[in-house]
């Protein structure tokens, strides 16, 4: 259990304080939500419509910002030989490296959701129920976007080649979580949607960690 | 097929029985597809979708054929994995833009098909965007193969994202039964039996023969020049040592 702290803490501080850290995610995500109005037409009815949806989808937009230097930089200088080369099973390092990004960008971003639906144009009852589904969809988008990280380790234009890996399978999350927040919004029973984000979260922490581990064996072979 | 990895997986005995049987399933494909056609014409117009009722020969075949080759390459590339096997890689990366190519025919038939039926183009119901879904994994399992310069890294680390992306073959496949979708429900294989008019059934039967036949030809045919090309290289490499 120590060493699993001890990444755990090392990771959090890494994802926390290296390029992509939260300011970086939470200004994008801002940046993202900035645009929608302008693009769309800052009439408050049409935007409180789309409100929830759009704060959703930035979210995860901004959840692929830090994902490249995810695994890449351990790989680069040597790191992730020693992690692989560890007592603690490479799953569990990989479990460790996707909670440190749900720490250090999915929690911030959960914090900045709220705020940037209700900037939109959401009504603030809905405020908690987007922070939940930030937050647990967050995890969701941290254990699928570390699969898309670890396989495109040592590949050219790593970055994009992620984001294409990734956003096909970010579409459940982002439908159930959008589902939820929309039935919320029009008064009708939401848990639906929220339980089945659940349920793709925790799968996502289930078998992430297994393809994550092979990805990065495959990578260091 | 469970035999086929089995018997097939000596290069030398496959490259023997695609040699012949490549184009005997191209000229099986070519038969059965002009029946389908000329049966596919000769049908009655539908009494509420009228001639666009034979579009559907070619766009159910085609969503059939988007599974089942998603299906190889997934079970190809559990191979691969597992077993190390070169030629089930090769036919995992000769069934991806084989998938992908008909997933792309059923979601641009299904469009036109949408188009006076509907009244729309696309609808975002569960069928049509985990099918697109699928095609995006297509997609992304092409990329990253392209951008790893390593072959074999490239190839496991692909394997690894076709498994991943098998997880949406399920609710493609049982996304109209589980949401309620425009996209009808399945009306052929279903266990009391199909509710397609029999005048309708035989066409279709022959063109979802043909595309199978025509997925067969076409694999065997990509794998034989993967394999082909992978000699070549090793050729090359020996060649270049000296």
């Amino acid at each position: 259990m120590r060493p699993l702290l001890a990444l755990l803490a090392r990771e959090t501080a890494l994802a926390w304080g290296r390029g992509g850290g939260p300011l970086v995610a939470v200004g994008f995500y801002a940046g993202v939500a900035t645009f929608l109005p302008l693009a769309i037409g800052p009439e408050p009815e049409r935007l409180a419509a789309i409100a929830p949806g759009a704060a959703w989808v930035a979210l995860a937009l901004a959840s692929l910002l830090s994902l490249e230097r995810m695994f890449e930089r351990d790989y680069e200088d040597g790191a992730l030989d020693l992690l692989a080369l560890s007592p603690v099973p490479l799953e569990l390092t990989c479990l460790a490296k996707c909670l440190g990004q749900w720490l250090a960008a999915g929690a911030p971003l959960a914090l900045a959701a709220p705020v940037a639906a209700i900037a939109l144009g959401a009504s603030p009852a809905l405020a908690p129920l987007v922070f939940a589904c930030a937050l647990l969809g967050g995890i969701a988008f941290a254990f699928v976007g570390g699969i898309g990280a670890a396989l495109s380790l040592g590949a050219r234009r790593g970055g994009l080649l992620t984001a294409m890996i990734v956003l096909p399978l970010f579409v459940p999350p982002v439908i159930f979580g959008g589902g939820a927040l929309d039935a919320f919004a029009s008064g009708l029973p939401w848990t639906g949607g929220f339980a089945f984000l659940g349920a793709y979260a925790a799968a996502a922490v289930a078998v992430g960690p297994l393809a994550m581990a092979a990805a990065c064996r495959n990578a260091l072979s | 097929m469970s035999w086929a990895p089995a018997f097939l997986s000596n290069p030398e005995r496959f490259m023997a029985f695609s040699r012949w049987a490549a184009p005997m399933f191209g000229a099986i494909a070519v038969i059965l597809g002009l029946v389908g056609l000329w049966l596919g014409f000769s049908v009655p117009d539908d009494y509420q979708q009228g001639q666009t009722v034979r579009i559907l020969f070619i766009h159910v075949p085609a969503a059939w054929m988007s599974m089942f080759a998603y299906v190889c390459l997934a079970g190809a590339s559990f191979l691969a994995l597992i077993f190390r096997h070169t030629l089930a890689d090769a036919a995992a990366q000769a069934a991806a833009p084989l998938g992908a190519a008909f997933t792309f025919l059923a979601l641009v038939t299904g469009a036109l098909w949408g188009r006076p039926m509907w009244g729309a183009y696309w609808v975002w119901d569960a069928r049509l965007t985990s099918v697109l879904v699928m095609f995006l994994i297509y997609l992304a399992y092409m990329a990253l193969r392209a951008s790893l310069d390593d072959e074999a890294k490239a190839a496991r680390a692909a394997a690894i994202l076709a498994l991943v992306g098998a997880i949406n073959l399920p609710i493609v496949k049982f996304s109209v039964d589980w949401w309620n979708t425009l996209h009808q429900g399945a009306s052929v294989f279903r266990a009391d039996g199909p509710t397609l008019a029999p005048v309708y059934l035989w066409p279709l039967a022959f063109m979802g023969l043909a595309y199978v036949a025509a997925f067969g030809s076409l694999w065997l045919v990509r794998i034989r020049g993967e394999l082909w090309r992978r000699r070549a290289e090793a050729a090359a490499a020996r060649a270049a040592r000296g």
